[in-house]
């Protein structure tokens, strides 16, 4: 029933996660935030398997910040991505899997040019200009094949993200009623509307 | 019977050798002060010499361990990297365990625990450095912390590792003031490290945190400001000896 959805612009990335946290039939809070910071320009959504999402983004978080750390330099999103995967997959073939979905997105410190890119629990990862993980996939992947372009500003992305909203609460039969939206551009990450 | 040559073994008026000759190792290392002030604590370095073909840039004395944490050493720098190596992993591995960012005393007692454990086992030898760690925790109080080979840790007001440490702790004592502003601080840093670096101010390297727990760099020139400051000062203390000397000598005292 969980969400993630990322859309690429201009400059930017946009990046959402609904905010339900859901066991069975009980919602537990409505304050979830699904995002970890990796790095000033980084930004990693999970969802999947109860505590597997946290415990694998905390772990990915820890080892980014031990990278720079050690070698002065923050990662650039391909590495991340690339870091990820590889844990991913390490831990597939091991006793206990990971059972996450993520999304991570990053822009280029230097140039602000935006990258999204879409990992699974199998460690299938690809480099995407817009991307969503859980069910929303069925319904959102759609909308934004008819209205994405590249080049999009913020506000055209917002836009586009509240059509993705709207066909959710129209389609879907899970209800999602509140999203925790970030952009992340060459300022940082920052909570949006 | 050598008493010296395993390390487990103490000899029989109780030394470790092995641990007191790693000290000697330290002892040969360059100089590295740490200075608390106020709101501020500072770490100076005794650059080595680079060689002519060398990067300096990769010449690090001074490592942040995490955000907040900083270290310099004096000795072996092998053994400091593995150390450094260590101790950053454990800062990390704190965060994801505990969701809170290693205290200064925590990571040190965590440095000096490895230290200590390779003082008391087989087949290895003792790390030959001892380190000073500096930083800030969430109640905003400078700390400065020392460890050495034998695995002992304390904090301390201002610290003094490597080559002559003896001569500038000595400096140190005598002039270290409570309640140093960040200028005093480093200053005080900067005229320690200048008694016994020969070659001078291009030699030191001079890093500080203040409150905000972000590490920040002096660049040579001003490294090079301050000490010419301090060779000022020198002088007219020299000059004013010099008068006072004269004039007690029986010598009535000259007009200024």
């Amino acid at each position: 029933m969980e969400v993630l959805i990322g859309i690429t612009g201009k400059d930017f990335v946009l990046l959402t996660a609904d905010t339900t946290s859901a066991r069975s039939i009980v919602i537990m809070k409505q304050e979830e935030d699904k995002t970890r910071e990796l790095n000033k320009h980084n930004l990693l959504l999970t969802i999947g398997e109860a505590g597997d999402a946290v415990q694998f983004a905390e772990y990915i978080q820890r080892n980014i910040k031990l990278y720079e750390i050690r070698n002065g330099v923050p990662l650039s999103t391909k590495a991340v991505a690339a870091y990820t995967r590889r844990e991913m997959a390490d831990s597939l073939r091991s006793r206990n899997a990971y059972q996450v979905n993520i999304l991570i997105g990053g822009v280029d410190p230097k140039t602000g040019t935006p990258e999204l890119y879409w990992s699974d629990y199998l460690a299938a990862s690809q480099k995407m200009p817009f991307a969503t993980q859980g069910y929303a996939s069925y319904f959102v992947m759609s909308t934004m094949d008819r209205y994405w372009r590249p080049d999009l500003s913020l506000a055209e992305a917002r836009a586009l993200l509240q059509k993705c909203f709207d066909e959710l609460k129209k389609r879907f039969i899970g209800n999602l009623p509140s999203f925790l939206i970030k952009v992340v551009d060459k300022e940082g990450i920052r909570t949006i509307d | 019977m050598s008493y010296d040559r395993a390390l487990t073994v103490f000899s029989p008026d109780g030394h470790l050798f092995q641990v007191e000759y790693a000290l000697e190792a330290v002892k040969r290392g360059t100089c590295a002060v740490g200075v608390r002030g106020k709101d501020v604590v500072v770490l100076g370095v005794e650059k080595k010499t680079v060689l002519k073909l060398q990067d300096p840039r990769t010449v690090r004395k001074v490592s942040m361990l995490d955000d907040h944490v900083c270290l310099a050493f004096a000795g072996l720098y092998a053994d400091a990297r593995v150390l450094i190596n260590k101790a950053r992993i454990e800062c990390q591995s704190h965060r994801l365990t505990v969701e809170d960012p290693v205290t200064v005393e925590y990571i040190t007692q965590y440095i000096a625990g490895v230290q200590q454990r390779y003082t008391q086992s087989g087949g290895v030898r003792p790390f030959g450095i001892s380190t000073l760690i500096i930083g800030f925790d969430v109640d905003r109080v400078p700390k400065l912390y020392q460890t050495e080979p034998s695995g002992i840790f304390s904090a301390w007001k201002a610290a003094a590792i490597g080559k002559s440490s003896k001569t500038v702790r000595e400096f140190l004592e005598k002039n270290y003031k409570e309640e140093m502003s960040k200028e005093e601080a480093i200053k005080l840093t900067i005229k320690s490290l200048l008694e016994v670096v020969q070659t001078g101010a291009k030699n030191i390297e001079i890093a500080y945190m203040d409150q905000d727990a972000v590490l920040k760099q002096l660049d040579s020139d001003e490294v090079e400001r301050i000490s010419k400051e301090i060779e000022k000062e020198k002088e007219a203390e020299a000059e004013k000896n010099k008068k006072a000397g004269g004039s007690s000598s029986g010598v009535a005292p000259m007009q200024e």
